[in-house]
């Protein structure tokens, strides 16, 4: 393995990422329309394929504001603090059992502790619009997240306990040998994974941070133009990443019948939960905020503290 | 696994660091070429639905958020002593078991404990 390879290897996930990122908005806007009784995107190309790159290019030539009482230089930041650690997890993800790039030995920790960085983006970008609404929007943001990282991370310790292993491919070996995905023997955990990466996300039906009908637009209200865009692609890529991190742990990464190869396995498992996030933004209405931060300390945590216990007894009953 | 080869995940791990750090800051640059540039004093004022802003930003807010940062702190703390622990279970065997679920225990208390001093109660 040689650097150039290397290179080219991270560049091509960097496109395919975007790519990525571009249908799956197209992807969610068609989704919800259809659940309305509506066509959704359907100008800009046959079936409005082409409806993000139109977007994209709007943004592109539209004027960057940069209000006069904002702090410039982490106003300016921010939004690379955002997408930044939102794709850098895409390095420890395996694609298949040949497609893949760094294979760390700490590859779940790894990918905890970079993702929750985007949170930093969040709050840069609210506290320095020096606009009310960003700073409410971001401190709500950070609080959300918190709360619910705290479910998200002790809901993977199970799967952890039972590989006894952090890195992702052992885990995709291990669901191997056993002949059964996690859903099945870490099932609580995966709900509490899937309610936790919803919030995360900051998606509806917990998008409070970002709750048009009170708070503007939330932490980026004072973006516009290429800056708002890398806003946006940070949260679809983490949203892309954050499935595929799902389906390396709870529906056994790459593992399918062999008609089709392991990477489309794996992509079309992935599109699985973006169908559910998109179902479920166009099916509930937004939570209240009291009510959000009590269920993650009241329920969340302690269920998941309830099936470490669990899965500790058992992994050492049955002697794994 | 080699030396070599450890390391070179690692570099994966830099590479990508680079290209997520690179693509909004070249794009951001390049923009800069396309899009047009025409500021004055009505644009450049914060957006408070469309009347003038009154104040500055940094406003007070509920002491809850504070409250919940610092339950953060010491839960996510907690869970960076699980994860070494959850991983060697395997060979920890009943001593390890009984040691974790002791740790869980006082947790679960501490948990308990602010429950009933209703410092997870949002109103």
């Amino acid at each position: 393995m040689d650097l150039l390879y290397m290179t080219i290897y991270s560049v091509i996930i960097l496109k395919l990422m975007l790519a990525g990122v571009t249908f799956s908005i197209l992807f969610e806007r068609k989704v919800i329309g259809y659940m309305q009784m509506r066509p959704g995107p359907n100008r800009h190309g046959p079936w409005g394929i082409l409806q993000t790159v139109a977007d994209v290019m709007k943004l592109l030539m539209k004027e960057d504001v940069i209000p006069r009482q904002a702090d410039r230089a982490i106003f300016v930041l921010a939004p690379v603090i955002a997408f930044a650690p939102a794709f850098t997890v895409y390095a420890v993800i395996s694609w298949s059992d040949t497609i893949y790039a760094a294979d760390l030995n700490i590859g779940v920790l790894y990918f905890l502790g970079v993702s929750s960085m985007t949170m930093l983006g969040v709050l840069m970008g609210g506290w320095s619009s020096n606009n009310k609404y960003s700073l409410l929007g971001a401190i709500r943001g950070v609080a959300q997240m918190i709360s619910y990282e705290l479910p998200l991370v002790l809901s993977i310790l199970g799967i952890v306990i039972l590989v006894g292993s952090l890195n992702l491919r052992d885990i995709v070996y291990f669901q191997q040998d056993i002949g059964m995905w996690f859903i099945i023997p870490q099932f609580l955990a995966f709900v509490i994974y899937m309610i936790s990466a919803i919030a995360e996300l900051n998606r509806s039906p917990f998008d409070l941070p970002e709750a048009e009908s009170e708070l503007v637009s939330g932490y980026h209200t004072e973006y516009s133009g290429f800056r708002y865009a890398f806003f946006m692609l940070a949260e679809y890529t983490y949203a892309i990443a954050i499935a595929a991190f799902a389906t390396t742990l709870f529906l056994g990464g790459w593992l399918g019948p062999a008609f089709l190869p392991g990477v489309v396995w794996f992509l079309l498992k992935m599109c699985i939960f973006m169908f559910i996030w998109f179902w479920l933004r166009a099916t509930l209405p937004r939570a209240r905020v009291s009510h959000l931060m009590q269920f993650s300390w009241k329920v969340l945590i302690p269920l998941a503290l309830l099936n470490i216990v669990v899965t500790a007894i058992i992994k050492v009953w049955m002697g794994w | 696994m080699g030396l070599g080869v450890y390391f070179d995940n690692y570099i994966y791990v830099l590479l990508f660091m680079t290209l997520g750090v690179a693509l909004p800051v070249a794009a951001l640059t390049f923009g800069r070429l396309v899009r047009p540039n025409n500021p004055y004093a009505e644009k450049l004022t914060t957006y408070e639905s469309g009347i003038a802003p009154t104040g500055d930003a940094q406003v007070r807010y509920h002491v809850a958020y504070y409250i919940v940062a610092l339950e953060f702190v010491i839960f996510d703390v907690e869970t960076v002593f699980l994860y070494p622990w959850a991983v060697a279970l395997g060979q920890l065997g009943w001593v390890g078991l009984n040691i974790g679920l002791i740790f869980i225990a006082i947790l679960g208390l501490g948990l308990a404990y602010s429950f009933k001093k209703k410092v997870l109660e949002w109103n």
